[in-house]
């Protein structure tokens, strides 16, 4: 069960975003999310909503795979809707009790549940579309200028993407551990907190032991395969623009510029 | 030819307490010598602790000798300079293959060597369909190694090696933490690849069966070579085996234990036809 | 006070469509102060099977009854099920984790709410009972070779005093001298004790020697279930299912072929001499 668990829920499917450049994705993302915080009126939303759907469309992922993203933030989403129903000053709508709605308020809530939503539901697109791995090599070769300011770029990226091939196994022996030190009559769920965090000692010592000499025993497979570094590499995927690369590129330039016109005025 | 050669190889490592003090020094590995032939299928067993992991380290420079020369294709380990080359030339498979796969899927960990060496995009591709089709495993190229059975990520690793097109692969225990079934698919691929396509192959082992059919076995203990010769060889001399906490075959057992009642068996039985051939004969 | 299953079966990922059928129907009875191997390769289910016995994992349905009580009715003590029915997982290094090897055995015991010193009692004990050497307790567990480690693992539980000891691949990475030594240590275990004993292993061989009865498991199910020699006798169907007999099977099957009259029944090295021995005399 645990080790079914993969990080970004990437969904499998042919579709146009899928073969999308990473770093388009990444840039696109980022550029979305960012036009969001720009727009002073509801067209602009409505804007986003249309280009949001139509990417969605294309993705070929089933909405409901988008929604499930939100269920992590459903909390948060009611938090930021009630603080703002209710603490925002202006001109009273409904009162009762000791609270009171105003009309600024209802349409702030509204405009941050939206903005908060799309923000979810967009970045949802790009990690379901995007394997973890095809991430991590956008991300090492869309930050390469970073490498001038002496960022270890290629080094962040294997780090990650080791993390992702090796996240699976560690929940899967975390689970064995847990599982052979219960069958000794240890006990992770009972007692106060002081005494929980001590019955944790039994866990993670072989937990970190084992970590560690994975890590070394890795090390040493790498090396023994002629690693050595980000220098001299050549890729065996590597990321080269397309044309539907650029032409992504220029759609999302349009949507900047019409969204924002749009919504600003 | 002589792939691997080594010359009073001695390896020492100082034992310390929890404070750092010298406790005391332990010789892994005692003056070996050693000639592994191009192309030959060797095999070195030995029980945990001989000191058999310890040498297969040496010959992919991983460990560097405190006494003594490693060769590898005429390159010694010890210079610095060549070590890209050594590893490049005697490719090295691990015990636990949750440890040594990198990728994340089965075709990008096959590439990850050639990458490192700097082969051109299209000739990693080239080198990864052919590693894969090798140990028999293009069909799960597209998987993530999550999902294999350890045999097959072993045989990935193996992929992972060849795809460096070494002359020379040293496996350390490869199927140590494998099934009798994984430990099968392990060691038909490897004998596919020597007799295929001629990559010299040093097994390192403690399973008996695995070395049947070696050219030659190096028995280690206490870092010393204790026995060589031909699997038959070895596998007749089943007391001294014993010795050395290992065995032999069941096979080869029965033979002897009949030898013993005064049959007269041939020495070193190693399969079950040469057995029932021998009793049929007498 | 046997161990009863009836009708077990657990789906592992219920309700996702990756469910699969670990374990499917299983009918089984265990009685007291056997020694029985349970046979199959990895995915077969024997392991699944074994964390049901002591509560580890739920089945979806079916019953266990030991002692008699349902070990699923809802006031039934799950806790003083896992001391009497003993469990030691296959790798040692996912429970060692104190400074030294009497520390380490203490844990369980001292689980089970017992004051320290019946705890090192009973740790004493435990150690004595797996062979260890005595100038071994006080070293940490982590130093010690990977027979040791095995002997240490089997003495957490032990410890604990427990009626029922299962021993997952108590043998696997140990080289042959380690793993003939252990087996023969479990094997003695049993004599003294007369524990009910379940050894998990996917080798006939190592545990035709030891065990009064064999239970294969294939695909989540039964397989087989007899004393060794008529399981072996099954090895053609075995060997489908990528199960091989001990070898000794084999060359007495063969013998047979070429028209010797030996005893095909014979599982091991001794057993098998014997009968060629005659045969030919």
């Amino acid at each position: 069960m645990l080790r079914d668990i993969t990080l970004g829920q990437y969904y499998q499917t042919e579709s146009i975003i899928h073969k999308l450049d990473p770093r388009v994705k990444l840039a696109g993302t980022l550029l979305y999310i960012i036009s969001l915080f720009f727009f002073r009126n509801f067209i602009g939303y409505a804007a986003a909503a249309v280009f949001l759907a139509v990417v969605i469309r294309l993705s070929k992922v089933p909405f409901k795979f988008m929604i499930r993203g939100m269920k992590a933030m459903v909390f948060l989403l009611l938090l930021t809707v009630v603080f703002n129903l209710f603490l925002t000053p202006g001109t009273p709508l409904v009162s009762f009790w000791k609270l009171r709605i105003t009309m600024e308020g209802l349409q702030l809530a509204v405009t941050m549940a939206v903005r908060l939503s799309m923000l979810v539901i967009g970045s949802s697109v790009m990690t379901l579309t995007t394997t973890p791995n095809n991430l991590t090599d956008g991300m090492e070769k869309g930050m390469r200028p970073l490498k001038l300011f002496r960022v270890p770029v290629h080094e962040v990226a294997m780090m990650m993407s080791i993390a992702l091939r090796f996240i699976p196994i560690l929940l899967e022996e975390t689970d064995k551990i847990m599982k052979a030190q219960i069958a000794r009559g240890a006990d992770f769920e009972s007692g106060n907190l002081i005494r929980r965090a001590k019955a944790l000692v039994p866990l993670l010592v072989p937990l970190f032991i084992s970590a560690f000499r994975r890590a070394n025993d890795l090390a040493m497979a790498m090396e023994a395969r002629c690693y050595r570094g980000g220098e001299g590499r050549t890729k065996m995927k590597p990321l080269v623009y397309q044309r539907r690369d650029r032409c992504a590129y220029l759609c999302i330039l349009f949507y900047l510029i019409a969204s924002i016109s749009l919504g600003r005025l | 030819m002589s792939i691997v050669k080594t010359k009073d190889l001695t390896f020492e490592y100082i034992r310390r307490d929890e404070d750092g003090n010298v406790e005391g020094i332990t010789t892994a590995v005692d003056k070996v010598d050693l000639d592994i032939a191009q192309g030959s299928f060797v095999a070195v067993l030995g029980h945990n602790g001989s000191g058999k992991s310890t040498l297969a380290k040496h010959i992919n420079a991983i460990l560097n000798p405190t006494e003594g020369t490693v060769w590898v294709d005429g390159m010694d380990t010890s210079e610095e300079e060549k070590i890209w080359d050594i590893r490049q030339t005697a490719g090295m498979v691990f015990q636990n293959p949750d440890n040594q796969i990198i990728g994340q899927v089965v075709e990008e960990d096959v590439g990850f060597g050639p990458e490192n060496m700097g082969i051109p995009t299209k000739e990693i591709w080239e080198r990864v369909e052919e590693s894969l089709r090798a140990v028999g495993m293009y069909e799960f190229r597209k998987y993530s190694p999550n999902k294999l059975s350890g045999g097959q990520k072993q045989r990935v690793s193996i992929a992972g090696v060849l795809a460096m097109h070494p002359k020379c692969i040293v496996l350390d225990e490869p199927t140590a933490m494998l099934d009798p079934s994984g430990r099968r698919e392990v060691v038909r691929a490897v004998r596919a690849l020597n007799q295929v396509e001629g990559v010299t192959i040093i097994l390192i082992t403690h399973y008996m069966e695995e070395i049947i059919y070696a050219d030659k076995v190096f028995v280690m203990d206490s870092g010393k070579i204790a026995m060589e010769g031909t699997p038959r060889e070895i596998f007749s001399q089943v007391e001294r085996l014993k010795e050395l906490r290992l065995d032999v075959p069941q096979v080869t057992l029965l033979a002897y234990e009949l030898k013993k009642k005064g049959l007269r068996l041939p020495d070193g039985i190693l399969t079950v036809k040469e057995f029932a051939d021998a009793i049929e004969k007498l | 006070m046997p161990i009863i299953l009836d009708h077990l079966t657990y789906i592992y990922g219920e309700d996702t469509p990756l469910a699969v059928k670990a374990l499917d129907d299983i009918c089984l009875q265990i009685p007291d102060g056997q020694f029985v191997g349970i046979i199959g390769h990895t995915g077969s289910g024997k392991s699944t099977l074994m964390q049901h016995l002591n509560g580890l994992v739920k089945a979806t349905s079916g019953h266990i009854y030991y002692n008699g009580e349902d070990i699923y009715d809802r006031d039934y003590d799950m806790k003083k099920l896992r001391s009497s029915v003993g469990l030691v997982f296959q790798y040692p290094e996912h429970q060692l984790f104190e400074i030294d090897v009497f520390s380490d055995v203490c844990f369980g015991p001292k689980n089970l709410g017992l004051d320290k010193k019946e705890a090192e009692l009973r740790a004493f004990d435990a150690l004595r009972k797996v062979g260890l050497p005595n100038e071994l307790y006080y070293q940490s567990p982590f130093e010690l070779s990977g027979g040791q480690k095995r002997r240490v693992a089997i003495a957490g539980v032990l410890a604990m005093k427990p009626q029922v000891l299962i021993l997952d691949e108590p043998t696997a990475g140990l080289d042959p001298k380690g793993r003939d030594e252990i087996l023969k240590q479990i094997k003695k275990l049993q004599a003294e004790t007369g524990m009910t004993i379940l050894l998990v292993s996917h080798s006939m061989e190592d545990v035709a020697e030891y065990v009064d009865r064999i239970i294969v498991m294939n695909k989540g199910r039964v397989m087989y279930d007899d004393i060794p020699r008529e399981v072996f006798s099954h090895y053609k169907e075995l060997e489908e299912v990528g199960l091989a007999a001990p070898q000794m099977t084999y060359v007495l099957q063969e013998l047979r072929k070429r028209g010797f009259r030996v005893d095909v029944d014979a599982a091991t090295v001794g057993e098998a001499a014997e009968t060629i021995y005659r045969a030919l005399n």
